[in-house]
């Protein structure tokens, strides 16, 4: 591992996964934490609790905010092991000379995000540190939830298991980088930044049996698919004309040589079910977006990666994202 | 309306039956060869294009791909990239360079590593916003540390020129520009030091097709004229390069040895005129310009001409830059790779001292480089 943390070991992919092993994971080592899920399953099996922070820029952006972004994701961490998002810690880092009235924009934005989920602040915290030691505001939140549907775990995939997306993917990595300072693009592209809970309950009220399920945050789609990969030994099998993605997000991937399938996602997650609950799992999805497809399935062809199938008859491995995610030269 | 422009310029250019269809007719084709041919697709943009979308995979045995020197990050020796880092650690600088360069380790580490350290270092996607970024900064000189070929060569001229029309004080440049055909002939004529004779194994080039939007695709006469190599110009799209190579075979079949452009949506014989006349204004060849693996090749690289030496951080900066030319790691057999003599798993340390996240050769760094291509796409599908 390198020497100083760089960029790129914030990543979600290769490097940032390095870092937690190689540092936090040794130190802080413990039956739950080395289960690696988006929340902690604790209590029993009765609760999940996780946390994480928000450091985006801009902060506000086409389709959401810092705010929303700091709600929907814990709750969406917490609805990820199939709990019902309960309770939530707000804590705060601003830089001075922050307006005051873009905060309140912000925190309004977290209180409708918070009322979707049926979820409340039940306490925070408030930092003003000077002027360049954080970029405008960080916000971090930490929530605690009620597990509704048990056993939902990266390790159990099986052979012959199906894998679904719950919409388009990549648009919020595509709308941060064409809102980013210096790529002036005509878009009406939005993020997909979004309250995960109320799908996922769609999909326990159906009585679907949830085997995996992962909102394809930082890294994006591809390095959900290869830590289950890898958590499962399996193979998971991809057919990449049957990923949905946006023309506009296909269009920004285009021009700066990114795959949609590295970018980041705020709304949209990955799921692992049943052959047999494909087409009723696929219904229940539909109803919330039109994207909504079935990508592919679990073999036991290379074990532990993530093979991609083109419709022209070729293969190949879809790898973890490495480093930073830069532009392509030519 | 510009979505759907967007949509039309790759779409069909993937289509999958269209794919199969060119693989037909190239193992139909190759069937009627005498040899074996080696196609070396020349830029690193065809390379990763080729690996992603697994070409290969669609090659009868008697086709082979072999991989070329054209990525700009590959083909950057390591004194220059510490040029750079020096660059970026001096007073009241602020380093601009384009995507991939920022992660190419030199001597002291890269310019990432430079960054994380405190040196401000920022990647951008066009030259132009190195405008912006001096006028955000008067206090600051902006440093564009310029690489690439033909293709990126104008933006960095298009700079200068605005530079010096609109007489903008802190901007100067670090310039790294290189030339196709030159490099394309080195591969050709030099001798191969392990065995002591041109055994290089090309047979055609697929040339690429955004080098000649600019620079025509009259740069490539020389190869089928004099060194009896076709070349094709393609597109960087699969089925571009699926017909690039179809044509390829077809000359071998056909007996023919001809400069054959496939890419004739966008290339023609002359190029872009107006950016030939803009890279003429401001830059001179360099006599010698020594590429990472492949070393000094005659008047293959490009400096600003001596009435713009004001601009030139090369020269404003000379008593801080290292001057002392360094070699590679000696286990990385990225010189090999870059002049086609082996494929990146040929390495002894590809994919195991040498991997994406720790590079120790450059091929390993950029995404247009081959072994990163081999790491990411294929490195156990088609090896």
């Amino acid at each position: 591992m390198n020497k100083t943390i760089t960029i790129a070991h914030g990543n979600g992919g290769e490097e940032n996964n390095e870092l937690i092993k190689n540092i936090f994971y040794k130190h802080f080592e413990n039956e739950i934490l080395s289960k690696s899920e988006d929340a902690a399953v604790i209590e029993e099996g009765r609760l999940a609790f996780t946390t994480d922070s928000f450091t985006v820029s801009p902060l506000f952006f086409p389709g959401g905010d810092i705010g929303k972004l700091a709600v929907c994701g814990t709750c969406n961490d917490l609805a990820m092991m199939g709990a019902k998002p309960k309770y939530l810690t707000c804590s705060v880092i601003i830089e001075e000379g922050f307006s005051s009235r873009e905060l309140e924009r912000i925190v309004r934005s977290m209180k409708k995000e918070l009322e979707t989920n049926g979820a409340m602040v039940v306490s925070g915290d408030t930092k003003v540190v000077p002027k360049g030691s954080v970029d405008k505001l960080f916000i971090n939140t930490t929530g605690i939830g009620a597990i509704e549907q048990k056993g939902i775990s990266a390790s159990a995939l099986k052979e012959g298991m199906s894998i679904l997306v719950s919409r388009d993917v990549g648009a919020h990595g595509a709308t941060i980088f064409a809102a980013r300072e210096g790529i002036e693009l005509e878009s009406s592209l939005e993020t997909d930044c979004a309250s995960l809970y109320p799908e996922v309950k769609a999909l326990m009220d159906a009585g679907i049996n949830i085997v995996a399920l992962r909102d394809a945050t930082r890294g994006g789609v591809a390095a959900v698919l290869n830590e289950w990969a890898r958590s499962s030994d399996v193979c998971i099998e991809i057919e990449e004309e049957n990923v949905p993605v946006q023309e506009q997000v296909k269009g920004i991937c285009e021009m700066l040589g990114f795959e949609a399938v590295n970018l980041a996602n705020e709304g949209t997650f990955v799921l692992v079910i049943d052959k047999e609950d494909e087409a009723k799992a696929l219904d229940v999805l539909l109803q919330a977006h039109e994207t909504s497809a079935v990508i592919g399935r679990v073999s036991m062809e290379h074990q532990g990666r993530v093979l991609l199938n083109s419709s022209w008859g070729t293969k190949r491995f879809l790898d973890l994202p490495t480093g930073e995610l830069l532009p392509r030269i030519c | 309306m510009a979505e759907l422009e967007l949509k039309n310029l790759y779409d069909d250019f993937r289509d999958g039956k269209t794919l199969k269809a060119y693989a037909r007719i190239i193992a139909e084709d190759a069937e009627k060869l005498e040899r074996p041919i080696n196609i070396m697709e020349v830029c690193g943009g065809h390379t990763h294009s080729i690996m992603k979308f697994g070409l290969p995979q669609l090659m009868p045995e008697n086709i082979n791909f072999i991989h070329g020197p054209g990525c700009p990050v590959c083909i950057m020796p390591k004194e220059r990239i510490d040029h750079a880092y020096v660059l970026s650690q001096q007073p009241d600088v602020i380093l601009v360079t384009l995507g991939d360069m920022i992660k190419v380790p030199g001597s002291n580490g890269s310019l990432q590593d430079a960054r994380a350290k405190g040196a401000d270092v920022r990647f951008v996607y066009s030259p132009m916003e190195c405008i912006k970024i001096a006028q955000e900064n008067p206090d600051k000189t902006v440093i564009f540390f310029a690489i690439g070929f033909e293709t990126t060569t104008p933006m960095t001229a298009v700079l200068l020129n605005q530079v010096i029309q609109q007489d903008i004080p802190n901007i100067l440049f670090h310039i790294n520009h290189v030339t196709v055909p030159e490099v394309m002939k080195e591969l050709i004529d030099s001798r191969d030091v392990h065995v002591d004779s041109y055994n290089n194994k090309i047979d055609a080039f697929l040339g690429p097709s955004h080098v000649s939007v600019i620079a025509g695709s009259k740069i490539y006469e020389p190869f089928p004229r004099e060194y009896g190599r076709p070349v094709v110009v393609s597109g960087f799209e699969p089925v571009d390069v699926m017909e690039g190579i179809s044509m390829i075979v077809k000359q071998f079949v056909e007996k023919r040895c001809e400069l054959e452009i496939q890419y004739k949506r966008v290339v023609t014989e002359e190029g872009n005129l107006n950016a030939q006349k803009l890279i003429d204004t401001y830059f001179d060849k360099v006599s010698l310009f020594r590429w990472r693996g492949l070393g000094n090749v005659p008047d293959s690289g490009l400096k600003l001409k001596e009435a713009f030496e004001k601009y030139d951080a090369e020269i404003l900066y000379k008593d801080v830059l290292p001057i002392a030319e360094i070699e590679d790691h000696k286990l990385c057999i990225c010189g090999d790779i870059l002049r086609g003599m082996a494929k990146p798993p040929e390495c002894t340390i590809f994919g195991t001292a040498c991997k994406p996240t720790t590079p120790i050769g450059s091929c390993m760094v950029s995404s247009e480089g081959a072994c990163a291509a081999y790491y990411k796409y294929g490195n156990l599908i088609t090896s």
